[in-house]
């Protein structure tokens, strides 16, 4: 994962606000999405109950995965297709780099994984001398452009038609304009020729069925069947989590994802790819490989707080709904994951690594729980791995002792009082109106673009003191009651890891 | 009914006018209200921080000091949020005083909840002839599922002119400590949410937690913006006293 070292979210989001391009199109893009989805759920029906039977699935997968990955192994070898398990990234892209340079292939062409970008694969198979070819239209053009993709879904949402017409002249094509049939049509011609003449497909996987050792590709551009039809050897890379038990269970996901993902009632393509093609077959592969990474996943596994990332099914919306994600866009979080999934995810999967910033580029508003479609507190993720920064040493000195701090005053009534007193006190000079404007100090953050309230002079407590009060008779509820008790003061998210019961209710 | 004032922080020492007006409508509903002295904090911004030791200091005096409340009422669903969505968290390695916690969210509301579920009133008789716009704060929504009950007060408000706020349910940027940490991103946030308030041509903003109220607030004054700011419990006393008025 290429990041700009020694920089974390915090120069990186300065750098991406400055961008005023890549924020407009982000707006647009998510917005559109997010309007999309709100159709095509509100058509379906009982969202809130296909979301519930979706996250009954991923927790009951997940607590088994044990078995189901087994099962779906066996069933891949059973088809005639082999299993590869991959540790981590490295690992995984030996596998891959092995398979193609063993068959001497000299183009692989690529579809639909951040299976492969998390591995970096690319970089992998290009040090060996092998061409490699990304063909879904956004990830050709992150490819022609050197970069990392900026949303799960859309990877290219940060381009305009005028770079991606440059970079299409670039790539061969002359006298381009910036209509989309135009630059569509250049991709395919090029594209068309690579997938006749390739050595070697490799896919992502969207789902793998264990009853059936099943890889099941949802995609829209039709690009994924060429991939995993034309060349002779198919390789797939999945994380080990892609799993789910059956094909009834596809039903589920089939439903939940594309309306998620992209407002979709169904991808244009569902492909299921069940082995190799057999004798008395015309299409498909010689040979189909299924790679299987763990890379940091396996370690979730067991974990009350945060087993439950493992159940994301990569739909992405919950960066369409995130409002940090809306003002830095996806190269700010500087991982192949971006938004409030990247944030739990990626210092998850990298706790060595420089990521434990990423859980602050959230103001924990929760949409992004209320987004997922399988309901993974997310919110709560990223407070635990905030509490998990503190508990391993990783927060400032200076915040740790302003904490401390808190603590001494606020677990103290006296103290409080005497500390907002004082405080009331202190903040005279700076007070203009009942406002502090002024830029300097501590509160720079705040009044370089916001006035801040000035403490009041009397405080709530002692005013209520003095307060008389003339309690009426109490009125009649303007509502008819139906005799039913009030509504009870319950919460309405559920806890984390709260959904451990996964593994009785199916 | 015994109603104790779960005041916050930040309506103590900032925002006094709401507290007043919290009091004065709960009088009006037939309710007397305490307010326990020995309240402070709920501990939110430190275990937002992930500092969860110093978060359960501060709450654990909190639950002391609402432990003989039969319902407890706050004028924020952020704070109301902490102790409902977080606080058997925060003290489950101690069974005493999860079992305490458990019991004080079963009390506790956020004002608009309290006087729509539990008291069962929307009209409070309050008269307000004024152009609002609404932001629902985010833990109100999410983490308490609170999102008919303020619109249901102020549909019932006479003279007021509910106009919708575009994408009214995204994050203003104040998110505690975030809005210091990431103040950048925090400012991008709310500079959007301050030009779709402006946008809506509305003479008041009004809202059930003063934690997004200051910021946007905050925003809009520093940018001259003549939008009035108000917490839900300012506008309906302010309405009641007004329709009190009229009625004389």
């Amino acid at each position: 994962m290429t990041v700009a070292s020694g920089h974390g979210v915090l120069e990186r989001s300065r750098a991406a606000l400055q961008n005023e391009f890549l924020r407009g199109a982000v707006r647009f893009t998510t917005e559109r999405l997010r309007s999309r989805k709100r159709t095509a759920t509100d058509e379906l029906g009982r969202w809130e109950e296909w979301r519930e039977r979706g996250r009954q699935i991923r927790s009951h997968t997940i607590e088994h995965l044990d078995y189901y990955l087994k099962r779906f192994a066996d069933n891949v070898r059973a088809h005639g297709g082999h299993v590869h398990f991959a540790a981590d990234g490295r690992e995984a892209a030996a596998i891959v780099t092995r398979l193609v340079t063993e068959r001497q292939a000299k183009r692989v062409v690529k579809s639909k994984s951040m299976v492969s970008e998390e591995i970096h694969l690319n970089h992998y198979l290009e040090a060996q001398g092998v061409e490699v070819v990304e063909t879904d239209l956004g990830e050709y053009i992150i490819q022609l452009a050197k970069e990392m993709p900026s949303h799960i879904i859309i990877p290219s949402i940060h381009k305009t038609r005028a770079q991606i017409r440059d970079l299409f002249e670039q790539a061969g094509g002359e006298g381009l304009t910036t209509e989309t049939a135009v630059l569509a049509g250049f991709a395919r011609r090029t594209l068309r020729s690579q997938f006749l003449s390739a050595d070697v497909g490799v896919t992502g996987c969207n789902f793998g069925i264990a009853e059936t050792g099943s890889i099941v590709l949802f995609t829209n551009e039709g690009n994924g069947r060429m991939v995993s039809t034309l060349p002779g050897t198919h390789i797939v890379t999945m994380g080990m989590e892609r799993i789910i038990p059956t094909f009834a269970d596809l039903e589920v996901m089939a439903n939940l994802l594309p309306r998620s993902a992209t407002g979709q009632k169904l991808t244009a393509y569902m492909s299921v790819i069940t082995g190799p093609r057999r004798v008395d077959e015309w299409d498909g592969p010689d040979e189909l490989h299924v790679v299987i990474l763990d890379n940091g996943r396996s370690a979730q596994l067991g974990d009350d707080e945060f087993q439950a990332v493992l159940h994301c099914i990569r739909c992405g919306a919950c960066l369409n709904v995130c409002p940090v994600y809306r003002q830095i866009g996806g190269h700010a979080y500087g991982s192949v994951y971006p938004g409030p999934i990247g944030a739990v995810l990626t210092p998850l999967l990298n706790p060595g690594g420089e990521y434990h910033d990423l859980p602050y580029a959230s103001s924990l508003c929760g949409a992004c729980f209320e987004a997922c479609p399988v309901k993974i507190p997310l919110h709560d993720m990223l407070v635990a791995l905030r509490r998990r920064n503190v508990e391993q040493g990783r927060v400032k000195p200076l915040e740790r002792a302003a904490m401390k701090g808190f603590a001494a005053v606020f677990a103290k009534p006296g103290r409080y009082r005497l500390a907002m007193r004082a405080a009331r006190v202190g903040q005279k000079p700076l007070v203009k109106d009942g406002y502090i404007t002024s830029t300097f100090g501590p509160l720079f953050g705040w009044t370089h673009t916001r006035h801040a309230p000035a403490l009041a002079a009397v405080p709530f407590r002692e005013r209520f003191a003095g307060m008389k009060q003339d309690v009426q008779e109490r009125p009649q509820p303007n509502r008819t009651s139906d005799g039913s008790p009030a509504k009870a003061a319950g919460s309405h998210l559920p806890a984390a890891g709260g959904d451990g019961e996964g593994g009785g209710e199916r | 009914m015994k109603v104790s004032l779960f005041i916050t922080c930040l309506v103590d020492n900032f925002f006094p006018d709401v507290g007043e007006a919290m009091v004065r409508i709960l009088n009006r509903c037939g309710v007397r209200v305490e307010l326990p002295p020995q309240q402070t904090c709920c501990g939110q911004p430190a275990f937002n921080s992930g500092f969860v030791q110093e978060a359960a200091e501060a709450g654990r005096t909190l639950l002391e000091a609402l432990a003989g409340a039969d319902y407890v009422v706050a004028p924020s669903g952020s704070c109301t949020g902490m102790i409902h969505h977080y606080y058997e968290r925060l003290f489950a390695d101690d069974a005493k005083l999860q079992a305490r916690a458990r019991s004080l969210a079963e009390r506790t509301y956020e004002l608009s909840q309290f006087l729509v579920n539990v008291l069962g009133v929307t009209d409070i008789g309050a008269v307000f002839p004024h152009k609002v716009t609404y932001h629902p704060s985010c833990h109100g929504l999410r983490l308490l599922g609170v999102r008919d009950e303020p619109l249901e007060l102020l549909q019932a408000v006479r003279g007021l002119e509910l106009v919708p706020l575009t994408l009214a349910e995204d994050c203003c940027g104040f998110g505690g400590t975030f809005a210091l940490k990431m103040h950048d991103v925090s400012a991008a946030m709310v500079d959007e949410k301050a030009a779709h308030v402006v946008e809506t041509g509305a003479e008041v903003l009004v809202g059930t937690d003063m934690g997004c109220l200051m910021n946007i607030g905050g925003r809009l004054r520093h940018q001259g913006r003549p939008v009035r700011v108000m917490h839900l419990a300012e506008l309906l006393y302010q309405g009641i006293l007004q329709g009190e008025a009229e009625a004389r």
